[in-house]
């Protein structure tokens, strides 16, 4: 068989623009699956009821249960002390809706505040060393106190004051130990996690499960059939400070 | 070849110094006898997370993997190389149903090696801390 030049250069011409056509087929039918982002399945989110809460004056149950689980020092100078989940001001809590008559109303009452675990959580963008990050299953914003470096950007960055950072260590401030939860160190910082280690195990959060009124509501915020989804539906709820455009996953009934 | 004693005497106070660390090991008997570790019960030996050789070497990746694991991937569970399913946890796995004895087990070993670290128990507890009271 013989062939000529022209013909070898214009098969293998052909060849060539077949290779590369194959190529580009593939890139792009195996680059669109890939593309989407993993769907989120879950947000955990919280609803607080404060009317039921104040007919319990004084109570602490949810946040000494927080405290047990979690290991948290009880540092009394507010200027070193570490929270996860407290009580605060009315005014403090939600700044925009203060009155002349708030005050008076509130005045012994006071409003359990914790983690947000925000939507669009602020802290998570300032981590320069994705200490904490957003769950992508469950909407969780987490932290990793192996790799905080204790910047402390993400408490500058915090609208709600939900971060503390450990100015000294912690564990000289606490009186007995939960083996089943580490403590933390000296120069990090530390907030709520909605409790995931209970979670992993299929448990309610620590402070969800303390409240003999059943005041905290724990539940998935996607799931339309869930416990707090059917509350937000029925009664007025409240976010923290809505207009930063955090999305805040707890909700206060009022 | 006048100076030929300062050059053997100079030779042999460098020697002697260079090959100090061997002396003063030999006299202090900080020998190179292995650690006096205490190894847990035999029964519970055999049940460990992974082959005796594996874990003398490598326990500190075996450790970065579970907590890389657990923290960010919220993969807690771990199968032996027998088989049966562990937690991955340090204070509730490794402490609680093996070395009980963190302080003769593993810090002997640690001082033994100079292994100036680890800091995982700055905030990982060791079982026997739980009964402190006195803040």
């Amino acid at each position: 068989m013989k062939i000529t030049r022209k013909d070898f250069l214009r098969l293998s011409g052909l060849g060539l623009l077949a290779v590369a056509g194959k190529k580009a087929v593939r890139a792009i039918t195996e680059a669109a699956p890939s593309a989407s982002t993993p769907k989120k399945t879950k947000q955990w989110g919280m609803v607080i009821d404060l009317a039921k809460c104040r007919q319990e004056a004084g109570c602490t149950d949810c946040i000494k249960a927080c405290n047990t689980a979690h290991n948290i020092p009880q540092i009394a100078d507010p200027a070193r002390e570490i929270k996860w989940i407290w009580n605060q001001p009315f005014e403090t809590v939600f700044p925009l809706l203060k009155t002349d008559y708030t005050k008076q109303a509130y005045t012994g009452h006071p409003i359990t505040v914790l983690c947000n675990h925000c939507a669009n959580p602020p802290c998570v963008r300032v981590c320069p060393t994705q200490a904490t990050w957003k769950r992508d299953e469950d909407g969780i914003v987490m932290m990793d106190w192996h790799r905080c470096i204790g910047c402390r950007y993400c408490m500058a960055a915090c609208p709600y004051g939900s971060r503390s950072f450990n100015w000294q260590d912690p564990r000289l401030a606490i009186a007995s130990f939960n083996p089943d939860f580490p403590t933390r160190t000296k120069g990090v910082v530390e907030k709520c996690n909605f409790c995931e280690e209970r979670l992993a195990r299929g448990k309610r959060p620590a402070c969800v499960e303390a409240c003999p009124e059943k005041t905290i509501v724990f539940g998935d915020l996607l799931d339309p059939d869930s416990e707090p989804r059917q509350l937000l539906r029925t009664r007025f709820s409240l976010q923290r400070e809505p207009e930063l455009g955090t999305s805040p996953s707890v909700y206060y009934l009022v | 070849m006048r100076d030929r004693p300062q050059i053997f005497a100079g030779l042999l106070i460098f020697v002697g110094l260079f090959t100090f660390p061997l002396w003063y090991g030999h006299a202090g008997k900080t020998s190179l006898a292995a650690p006096d570790i205490k190894l847990p019960a035999q029964d519970k030996a055999k049940q460990c997370v992974a082959p005796l050789n594996y874990m003398r070497n490598s326990h500190m990746q075996l450790l970065v993997n579970w907590r890389e694991e657990v923290v960010r991937q919220d993969q807690r569970q771990f199968t032996a190389y027998t088989g049966k399913v562990y937690d991955k946890s340090l204070t509730r796995t490794c402490l609680t149903q093996c070395h009980t004895n963190k302080a003769e087990f593993c810090d002997r070993c640690h001082r033994y090696a100079g292994v100036s670290g680890p800091y995982c128990w700055d905030c990982h507890i060791d079982t026997k801390l739980t009964a402190r009271s006195t803040p």
